[in-house]
């Protein structure tokens, strides 16, 4: 067996600055993920497919716009449509700390800020799919 | 949803065939990840397959392949017929993870129930990427897609490869990529049924496609004579032996960026596809790919076997016997196999 994690990783809405989601994406490619980068503007709509699509573990959102109590939830929902609740849902950018309680409410498993390390995201992914860091 | 059960073989084939995409989704996993569902999926959907037309998109990294394939889905379904994408990636050989960023150029087909795209890194397997290609784009044949589009990494032996699982390869060549002399090293002049020079907005196209057209016709002497000056006359002669009529890999110019030229080139796919099935060759293709097919799992397949009964102390042994220079490999894999066949 040759699993490997596979990880979307997607800006939701408008903005169009996504330097932060690419060097995520390649900080998780060097940790040795399996990593589907969706590129700016999608929709929550494009995001469920895509990750229905590629049958990712994880989607990871970027988000700097603010508008992430408006786009996180919906994102989650269209996920549940389509069946795949299993997925991990991470949310990385400028969230607000009164936001991010609410989000992880919601059933996000984790919320990144600037300057995260991407071993702390490694290891929010690890224990969320219920592996042993590596 | 629907309560399907997509854990097991008969749960996902069915939801496979009525149309779920999850299903579809997760067979290619199983298929991917090489899980015990692997081969009893593959068995119950083969099938199924052999509809599809399988295109086959390679050439340099930038050239501009996935925007192009990006245009050449759009048309398609501008003549509704269903689309399946494989975007091929590779690996990095340091952290075994790999960064699928294709479908940041497919973006025009999100949305579209009629599309299915899906992003497979290389994995480092030797030859066994080839093989995982063609199992997931049998998946997709079975599936019910017409047109199956697989775009590879751009480099290397193992396009080659992965070009035999298609009827229809398309070279993409750009202007400023290289010469013609790297064109001949990377062995594409064999495999392609179709030039696209794309990014022809750019200046040196014409060039390339000059250059592109030189060395195909020094591919096919037959077709023409050089005359004076380089000029050359069209000269009929007798159809080769295996092919009833020659196919001439047309050159093509496309703007992906703008989809100028996509009509033409899927044009040039589809007449490509018509001369297959009219000349025999799809038959021929088949074969061919049944024969490298049966060869390849056979030559795994022996391998693996052979590998379970051998002794692992045994097999150190002659590791250490070969790397001391007591016995050469070839007489030691012939010791390890005999004293084991009886």
């Amino acid at each position: 067996m040759d699993r490997k994690v596979r990880v979307l990783v997607a800006k939701p809405g408008l903005d169009g600055h996504d330097r932060g989601a690419k060097i995520i994406a390649r900080a998780l490619r060097d940790s040795g993920y399996e990593v589907i980068y969706t590129g700016i503007r999608q929709t929550p709509d494009m995001i469920a497919e895509a990750a229905l699509q590629e049958d990712v573990d994880v989607v990871g959102l970027s988000i700097l716009s603010g508008a992430h109590m408006a786009l996180v939830p919906r994102v989650i929902e269209k996920l549940k449509e389509l069946g795949m609740e299993d997925v991990v849902v991470l949310v990385g950018g400028i969230i607000p700390d009164e936001d991010v309680q609410t989000l992880l409410d919601m059933g996000v498993a984790g919320v990144f800020g600037p300057g995260t390390l991407t071993s702390e995201i490694v290891e929010t992914i690890e224990n969320a799919l219920g592996r042993q860091p590596a | 949803m629907t309560n399907t059960d997509l854990t097991t073989v008969g749960g996902l084939t069915q939801a496979l065939e009525a149309g779920n995409r999850r299903a579809l989704a997760r067979v290619i996993s199983h298929i991917e990840n090489n899980t015990d569902l692997a081969l009893p999926l593959l068995a119950a959907l083969y099938p199924r397959s052999g509809k599809a037309h399988i295109i086959g998109v390679t050439g340099a990294p930038g050239t501009g392949k996935s925007t192009l394939v990006n245009q050449l889905a759009g048309v398609y379904r501008q003549r509704n017929l269903t689309v399946g994408v494989i975007a091929i990636d590779p690996t990095s050989p340091f952290s075994g993870g790999a960064l699928l960023g294709d479908r940041v150029r497919m973006r025009d087909l999100a949305g579209d129930p009629g599309v299915f795209i899906r992003s497979m890194a290389t994995r480092g397997s030797l030859g066994g990427l080839a093989q995982a290609t063609a199992d997931v784009i049998m998946v997709l044949d079975a599936a019910g897609f017409d047109r199956i589009i697989i775009e590879t990494v751009g480099v290397g032996q193992s396009e080659v490869e992965i070009a035999s699982a298609a009827y229809t390869t398309l070279v993409v060549e750009a202007p400023g990529m290289g010469d013609e002399v790297q064109a001949i090293k990377a062995g594409i002049l064999e495999i392609a049924d179709i030039f696209a020079v794309n990014k022809a907005d750019r200046e040196g196209v014409d060039r390339t496609v000059m250059a592109l057209k030189m060395m195909l016709n020094l591919g096919v002497p037959e077709k023409f004579q050089v005359m004076h000056h380089g000029r050359m006359l069209p000269v009929n002669l007798p159809e080769t032996e295996n092919l009833p009529q020659g196919w001439t890999p047309p050159v093509l110019k496309t703007v992906a960026i703008s989809g100028e030229g996509a009509e033409e080139l899927t044009e040039a796919i589809e007449n490509h596809r018509l001369y297959l099935e009219q000349s025999g060759g799809r038959i021929l293709r088949d074969r061919l790919r049944a024969a490298t097919e049966l060869r390849m799992i056979m030559r795994d397949y022996l391998l693996e076997t052979l590998l379970a009964r051998t002794d692992a102390a045994v097999l150190e042994e002659m590791v250490e016997a070969v790397a001391r220079r007591e016995i050469d490999p070839y007489t030691a894999v012939r010791h390890l196999v005999n004293e084991k066949a009886v």
